[in-house]
């Protein structure tokens, strides 16, 4: 019986110690008044870049809503927040213009959503991207960056992401998304389709930053900059199977088309006709020696085809990309 | 008759015994409770401890596809090559805490008298638990490892974990191979248990054995176990499955059964349930074999070998349901030993007059309420239900147990550096019939107030 006293009054303790806690709890959940107002004080780099940049829109025009649209599903800006800072903060930061604290350490910067420049779209350069763009980014990641796949979340969960993603620029709430541009059916593999491919990849002058053979070796890669000024690599084919923005030929066609805003590797959309621009994507795929696909099969059953495929004995860069690890 | 009375007073005292020692093992196991959470893994990608713990150390889905991957996240930039020369993968873990420690019923010996009566033991005070060192991480690409050397609140150090994996063989995600010491593939992980108190810092199902048993054989789903386990799932982690091939060590290294190897077996299948999050359902099976008796070498100073294998099989099914912030986590476990484990007969005897094998089931329902990522309230009730008896004339309900455990974590802040938990925690657990003297059932509690750390 004694025993069972204490063991109630124990509980009782426990109990009103359980309750105290919510109060204190939630002066500490909101990331903006207090993980905010820390920042600073530990990363004063991250801090000083954020001054400079532009206020979120939020900021700027008190709560801002948003939603976002994929299929069925629709995305709210209030449960997302939740999500962006549970997961995302890290690199993106409190404001989403990509000041993380751990944005000092990374070599290839987080996005920052208050620019509203977005690499992997659909749509035209300088467009925004449709909801479904976002969405699929999440769920893709971005290869060679530390921007991993968001796949283990449920589907709506990453619509809710992305209506959040959207509160952070005022560009959201002034522009529309870009209109997706149209793919046409992929033309039918030949080896006169590489060939023009491969003379397009000269007459464009792809070269100069990819490199002759795609190794993303060109005379001017090393000059490249994105728009934060930050260096950044041309893509290693040689080295390389996946795209920043996704995997399929229809992926590498819209980069051409659409260009990857914020780096050096412009939109082609008024240079090249739609079947030049699948005539590239078959050449660039006889680039990618490291990965089997119809385009390099065929390429290899050619003469000239082989000779140059074979050559491609070195296919890793200083940056470890081609380093098979 | 007298055989069987006989029979039951030695079977009360060596359950009394028993009851006692696997109380005294249980807090001494939740105290050095190894537990998972690596900001190593923080530090290496830049990710709070948030993006792959719903509260550290409980996985979410992110993090638990994250392990599942070999910890990878899958974006090229995994082994170590990418990584700045200064990055070493260790973390360290250990728990400074008060607790305090009651038994309704222990055999207290007066020393001045030298009687020996049942009284109310409790103790409390400053005290730590173990401490883990947690070094994890890509050799190459997907070629993954685990090594945990842990330590005791005495600083006895052994290895809780000790692995390599070779990830996406074939090029798939549904085949992987994992060698060495591990965690079973427990989606509810009692390494990452939110709980750390003597009494509640363990699940009871993964660890309950009959009172009848006299520990000649110990067994813990919850505990690492060597073998080799082949394991795949889909690309998001929803659908999963493991097998294992283990050696019947119960993971004590140097083969102190001799011989023989049990099997592990899961599945599980989660889905979206619109804006209530993920749930998922598994299931899991561990077949196994034990020693009822041991050979010594000549000189009678060692164990040669473990003989006279019986077996033993626990079947679970469990269930993750999540309501938006709240969460239940439901578990039931069937259990069920030889009749020569259940009586501690080695197998070349005669079995006792009337003994079958011993059988019980376990359900567990644990509740969070995850406020934020900074706070998560826990509250955990198991129930342990003898089914069958392995004597006849013991009472039906001898061994039973209920726990109640509840508490809370609180994360000050949450960083990709490291993470600091302030972790308040109470339970107390009923067990039935088992006090060492009489017979009664005996209630013991836990009160845990501490800070977790890991760096």
């Amino acid at each position: 019986m004694r025993a069972n006293k204490l063991g109630l009054n124990w509980i009782y303790l426990a109990a009103a110690a359980l309750l105290a806690l919510p109060s204190l709890a939630a002066a500490q959940q909101d990331p903006n008044s207090q993980q905010g107002s820390a920042q600073p004080a530990t990363q004063p780099a991250p801090a000083q870049q954020a001054a400079a940049a532009p206020a979120p829109a939020a900021a700027m025009h008190g709560p801002v809503r948003q939603e976002s649209h994929i299929g069925k599903l629709t995305g709210h800006s209030e449960t997302g927040r939740k999500l962006y800072f549970r997961f995302c903060w890290g690199c993106h930061g409190f404001h989403g213009d990509g000041n993380g604290e751990n944005a000092p350490y990374l070599n290839i910067l987080p996005r920052n959503f208050v620019a509203a420049t977005f690499k992997c779209r659909s749509t035209p350069t300088g467009t925004l991207p449709t909801d479904q763009d976002l969405y699929n980014s999440l769920g893709r990641g971005l290869n060679n960056s530390n921007m991993p796949s968001w796949i283990s979340l449920t589907d709506q969960q990453r619509v809710d992401m992305v209506a959040f993603i959207k509160t952070f620029s005022p560009r959201w709430q002034n522009e529309k998304s870009g209109d997706p541009i149209n793919v046409p059916a992929e033309p039918t593999l030949t080896v006169e389709s590489i060939k023009h491919g491969q003379e397009l990849f000269q007459k464009l002058e792809c070269w100069k930053c990819h490199g002759q053979e795609g190794r993303g070796d060109g005379p001017s890669a090393s000059t490249l900059t994105d728009s934060n000024d930050q260096p950044i690599r041309p893509y290693n084919f040689a080295a390389g199977s996946r795209f920043k923005c996704g995997v399929t030929n229809r992926d590498l066609y819209k980069i051409f088309i659409t260009g990857l805003d914020g780096t050096p590797m412009p939109s082609f959309a008024d240079v090249v006709k739609p079947d030049e621009a699948w005539d590239l994507v078959h050449y660039l795929r006889t680039l990618q020696v490291n990965k089997k696909s119809p385009e390099l099969a065929l390429w290899m059953s050619t003469k000239d085809g082989a000779a140059i495929v074979s050559a491609q004995k070195i296919s890793g860069t200083p940056t470890g990309a081609g380093i098979n690890q | 008759m007298t055989l069987c009375l006989s029979m039951r007073r030695r079977f009360f005292s060596m359950a009394s015994s028993i009851a006692f020692a696997t109380l005294l093992a249980a807090v001494m196991l939740a105290n050095s409770q190894s537990a998972r959470a690596i900001p190593a893994f923080a530090r290496k990608y830049g990710m709070p401890c948030s993006a792959c713990h719903e509260a550290w150390p409980k996985l979410n889905n992110f993090g638990q596809t994250f392990k599942d991957n070999g910890y990878q996240l899958g974006n090229d930039r995994d082994a170590p090559i990418f990584q700045q020369p200064a990055y070493w993968p260790i973390a360290l873990r250990i728990t400074p805490h008060w607790h305090r420690e009651s038994t309704s019923a222990t055999d207290i010996t007066n020393p001045a008298t030298g009687l020996t009566t049942e009284g109310q033991l409790t103790t409390h005070g400053f005290d730590l638990t173990g401490l883990d060192i947690l070094t994890a991480g890509t050799l190459a690409k997907n070629i993954s490892f685990l090594l945990v050397p842990s330590a005791d609140n005495t600083g006895a150090f052994h290895f809780e974990s000790a692995n390599v994996r070779f990830d996406n063989l074939l090029h798939t995600t549904w085949l992987n191979v994992k060698v060495g010491k591990f965690e079973l593939d427990n989606i509810v992980s009692e390494k990452r248990i939110l709980t750390l108190s003597g009494q509640g810092g363990f699940y009871q199902g993964y660890h309950f054995q009959p009172v009848t048993e006299n520990g000649l054989y110990t067994f813990g789903i919850g505990d690492n176990q060597l073998g080799a386990e082949v394991s795949g799932h889909s690309r998001n982690d929803y659908t999963r499955y493991s097998a294992a091939l283990l050696s019947s060590n119960d993971g004590n290294v140097g083969l102190p059964n001799g011989h023989g190897y049990d099997t592990f077996l899961t599945i599980s299948q989660a889905f979206q349930a619109g804006s209530l999050g993920l749930q998922r359902v598994g299931a899991f099976a561990y077949i196994g074999r034990a020693p009822t008796y041991f050979t010594l070498t000549a000189n009678s100073t060692a164990v040669a070998d473990g003989l006279g294998q019986k077996s033993f099989t626990r079947f679970g099914a469990y269930g993750l349901w999540y309501y938006k912030k709240l969460d239940f986590t439901t578990m039931y476990i069937h259990g069920s030993d030889s009749a020569f484990l259940g009586t501690n007969t080695p197998s070349y005897a005669d079995l006792p007059v009337g003994a079958r094998k011993p059988t019980w089931n376990v359900g567990t329902i644990e509740t969070h309420y995850t406020w934020s990522p900074q706070l998560i309230l826990i509250n955990r009730y198991e129930l342990v239900r003898m089914s069958q008896q392995a004597l006849p004339d013991l009472a039906g309900n001898l061994g039973d147990v209920d726990v109640l455990t509840f508490g809370y974590r609180y994360y000050p802040f949450i960083s990709s550096r490291a993470g600091f938990a302030f972790h308040n925690e109470y339970s107390i657990l009923r067990q039935r019939g088992t006090s060492p003297i009489n017979g009664l059932d005996v209630t013991s509690s836990s009160l845990f107030l501490g800070f977790d750390f890991i760096f």
